[in-house]
C-alpha cells in the first residue's frame, strides 16, 4: 500500500542546512529542507489478524484508504491527531511501533458512527477503534481507559440484574476512576434540579437507589451471558498470543505454580 | 402515509428502557401523556431488560444483540404484537441493530439462539417485529394533519432547533425504511421532529448540527470532550436564533443539560438556550399542563421560554 504518510515523518529527520552551496548557487536555509530516510524493520505481520480477532475489527481488511472515516470524524474535528484512516493503514501494514505513538488517544472515539455511515467499504471503523482500544489494553500498552471502566461497570450491572440504575453506575464509575462525587458542576446541576422537583419524584428516585430495578427470573440469562463473555474473552486472549485466563485459573486451582 | 400504517401504530408495545426510569423520567411521562391525548395506546413490554445501551457492545457486540432481541421476543411471543416503540435513541438503535444483525449475520443468530435457549426463552427470529422510534410512531399514526386538528393553543411561533443526535440515523444500513422515497425519514437531514413541531405551531430554525454528536458515550469518561461537543451544539442553536433545543433521546437530553452547566462552571461559557423533549413541546401544544409533561423535572428551565411566548 504505497501511500504518502506525512505523519510518518519524524521531526528529528527533517534536516535543514544553514549554509549550503550547490553548483555555485546558495541554497542555505529553510527551503533546502529535506527528509532523511529511515528504515523500519520491526513490522508486526500478525497485527491485522490480531485486530480482526477482536470484536469490531473483523472487516479491517476491506479498507481502501479513501479517508471518508477521518473526514467524517467527530473527534478529528477537535483533535487532528485522531485519525482512524491512518491507524487502519498502520495496522494493515503492521507498523505497530507507529501505532503506539497514538496509544493514549485512540480510546477517545465517541461512537457517533459518522465513519461507519460514510465508509464505502463497510469497514465499520467505529468497531475498529474499539478493537484497537481493546488490543492496546490486552497487550498492556495502556492502562484501562476511563471509557473501558465505564463499559465494564455498566455491563456488569446489566448482566447481574437485567437492568441498570444510573445512580449506582455513576457512583461506581467515580469510585473506580478515583474521582470525587462532589464535582462543582454536578452540585450545580443538582441545585438547579432541586429548585423545582416535587417530593414525590425525589422519593421515587431515592427508592430506586435502595431497591435496584431488576428483571425478574434473570438468573439463567445471567449465567448464560457470564459463560459466553468468559469464553469470548479467553478466545480473544488466545488469538493475541496471551495467556488463557481460564487455563491459568485452573492451574492455580490445581496448585501448580508457574512463572 | 398509508392508512394501514396509521392503524398499525394505533396500539403498539412500549419499551421505555432504563434511562426513562431515571434521568429521562420526564420523557417517559410526556410520551405517555401525549399518546393518551392523541388517543394512541401504549402497552408496556412486561419484565423488560436493558438493551445494552452504548456500553455492552464494547464488552461484546453479541451480548447487546441478545439483550435487545429479548425485548422483541417478548413483544412477538408473549404479547402477540408486531410493533415495539422505543422513545430512547439508544434503545431504538439497538433494537434496529439487533434486527439487522440477526437477519444478515448467521453467527449472531446462532449465538442469540444459544443464549436464549440457556435462559429458557424463545429466541427472537428476524422479521417478527417492527421496531420504531417515538417520532415515527406519532408521525405515522397521527401525522401533521391529525396533529393540527388536535392542537389546543400551540407553540405560538416558539423558535426551535431540532436535535436528533447520532443513533436515530446512523449507521444507515440498519434503517432500511429511511431514505426510501417520499414521506420517508432522511438519514442525512432528518425532519420528522421538525414536521411535527411545525404542525404544533413552532418556528423551526435552520440548524446545521441536527445529527452532530453530543459525546454522550463519553459523557462521564471524557467529560472535557463532551463539554466541547455540547457547547458547539448549544452555540450553533443560539446563533441560529433558537429559544429551545428539542430533543428525542434521554442521553442527548441529559448530556446537553449537564454539559451546559459544566461549560459554564469549567470553561466560563454561558448559553441561554433551553433544552426540552419534543414530547413535552407536543404536550404543551395539545393543551396539557407543564407539570403533566414533566417540565419541572428538567434541569434546564424550558418553562420560562414557553411562558415568554404565551404558550404555557
Amino acid at each position: 500500500m504505497p501511500i504518502h504518510e506525512k505523519s510518518l515523518i519524524r521531526p528529528e529527520n527533517l534536516k535543514t542546512h544553514e549554509q549550503l552551496v550547490v553548483d555555485g548557487v546558495d541554497v542555505s536555509g529553510h527551503w533546502s529542507t529535506f527528509i532523511q530516510s529511515r528504515v523500519v524493520t520491526d513490522y508486526n505481520e500478525a497485527l491485522q489478524e490480531e485486530i480482526a480477532a477482536l470484536p469490531g475489527g473483523e472487516y479491517i481488511h476491506r479498507c481502501w484508504q479513501c479517508g471518508s472515516c477521518t473526514n467524517a470524524c467527530t473527534v478529528n474535528a477537535v483533535n487532528p491527531d485522531f485519525n482512524p484512516r491512518y491507524w487502519i493503514y498502520l495496522v494493515r501494514v503492521g507498523m505497530e511501533s507507529e501505532l503506539l505513538r497514538d496509544k493514549d488517544i485512540i480510546w477517545q472515539c465517541v461512537s457517533c458512527n459518522k465513519c461507519t455511515y460514510a465508509c464505502p467499504r463497510d469497514v465499520a471503523p467505529e468497531g475498529v477503534m474499539k478493537a484497537l482500544s481493546h488490543w492496546l489494553e490486552l497487550k498492556g500498552h495502556t492502562r484501562k481507559s476511563p471509557s473501558m471502566i465505564f463499559d465494564e461497570v455498566f455491563t456488569d450491572q446489566v448482566i447481574e440484574r437485567g437492568r441498570i440504575e444510573e445512580g449506582r453506575i455513576i457512583q461506581q464509575f467515580f469510585r473506580r476512576t478515583g474521582q470525587a462525587l462532589g464535582q462543582d458542576w454536578l452540585i450545580e446541576m443538582g441545585r438547579r434540579l432541586l429548585r423545582r422537583l416535587p417530593l414525590g419524584l425525589l422519593m421515587r428516585l431515592g427508592l430506586a437507589g435502595v431497591h435496584a430495578p431488576r428483571t425478574r427470573g434473570w438468573a439463567r440469562s445471567r449465567a448464560a451471558l457470564r459463560e459466553y463473555v468468559a469464553q469470548e474473552q479467553s478466545r480473544q486472549r488466545r488469538a493475541l498470543g496471551l495467556e488463557d485466563l481460564i487455563e491459568g485459573a485452573r492451574r492455580d486451582a490445581a496448585g501448580i505454580t508457574h512463572g | 402515509m398509508s392508512k394501514s400504517k396509521a392503524d398499525k401504530y394505533r396500539k403498539v408495545a412500549y419499551y421505555p428502557g432504563c434511562a426513562l426510569e431515571g434521568t429521562g423520567h420526564a420523557y417517559d411521562r410526556s410520551t405517555r401523556q401525549v399518546g393518551k391525548a392523541l388517543g394512541l395506546d401504549l402497552v408496556e413490554v412486561p419484565n423488560w431488560n436493558c438493551c445494552g445501551a452504548m456500553e455492552a457492545k464494547n464488552i461484546d457486540p453479541k451480548v447487546q444483540t441478545y439483550l435487545s432481541s429479548r425485548i422483541m421476543s417478548i413483544t412477538a411471543n408473549k404479547m402477540g404484537m408486531d410493533v415495539v416503540m422505543a422513545p430512547c435513541n439508544g434503545c431504538y438503535h439497538n433494537l434496529k441493530k439487533a434486527e439487522y444483525d440477526l437477519a444478515h449475520d448467521p453467527k449472531s443468530a446462532e449465538v442469540v439462539g444459544q443464549l436464549a435457549g440457556k435462559a429458557g426463552e424463545t429466541a427472537y427470529q428476524a422479521g417478527q417485529v417492527e421496531s420504531i422510534h417515538a417520532l415515527e410512531w406519532i408521525k405515522s399514526a397521527i401525522g401533521e394533519e391529525g396533529l393540527r386538528e388536535r392542537i389546543r393553543g400551540g407553540l405560538k411561533g416558539l423558535r426551535v432547533a431540532n436535535y436528533y443526535g447520532c443513533m436515530y440515523t446512523r449507521p444507515r444500513h440498519i434503517f432500511p425504511e429511511k431514505d426510501a422515497g417520499p414521506g420517508s425519514e432522511s438519514t442525512a437531514k432528518p425532519h420528522f421532529m421538525d414536521d411535527l413541531l411545525a404542525a404544533a405551531g413552532a418556528q423551526n430554525v435552520e440548524f446545521a448540527l441536527k445529527t452532530a454528536c453530543c459525546g454522550g458515550a463519553h459523557t462521564l469518561s471524557d467529560s472535557d470532550m463532551s463539554t466541547r461537543l455540547v457547547l458547539n451544539i448549544l452555540q450553533a442553536a443560539e446563533a441560529a436564533g433558537a429559544e429551545v433545543i428539542a430533543t428525542e433521546c434521554p442521553t442527548c437530553h441529559s448530556g446537553l443539560e449537564m454539559h451546559q452547566v459544566r461549560a459554564e462552571k469549567r470553561f466560563g461559557k454561558k448559553t441561554q438556550v433551553k433544552i426540552v423533549y419534543f414530547t413535552q413541546l407536543l404536550g404543551i401544544a395539545l393543551g396539557l399542563s407543564p407539570r403533566k409533561v414533566g417540565l419541572h423535572e428538567n434541569v434546564s428551565d424550558g418553562l420560562a421560554a414557553l411562558k415568554r411566548r404565551g404558550a404555557a
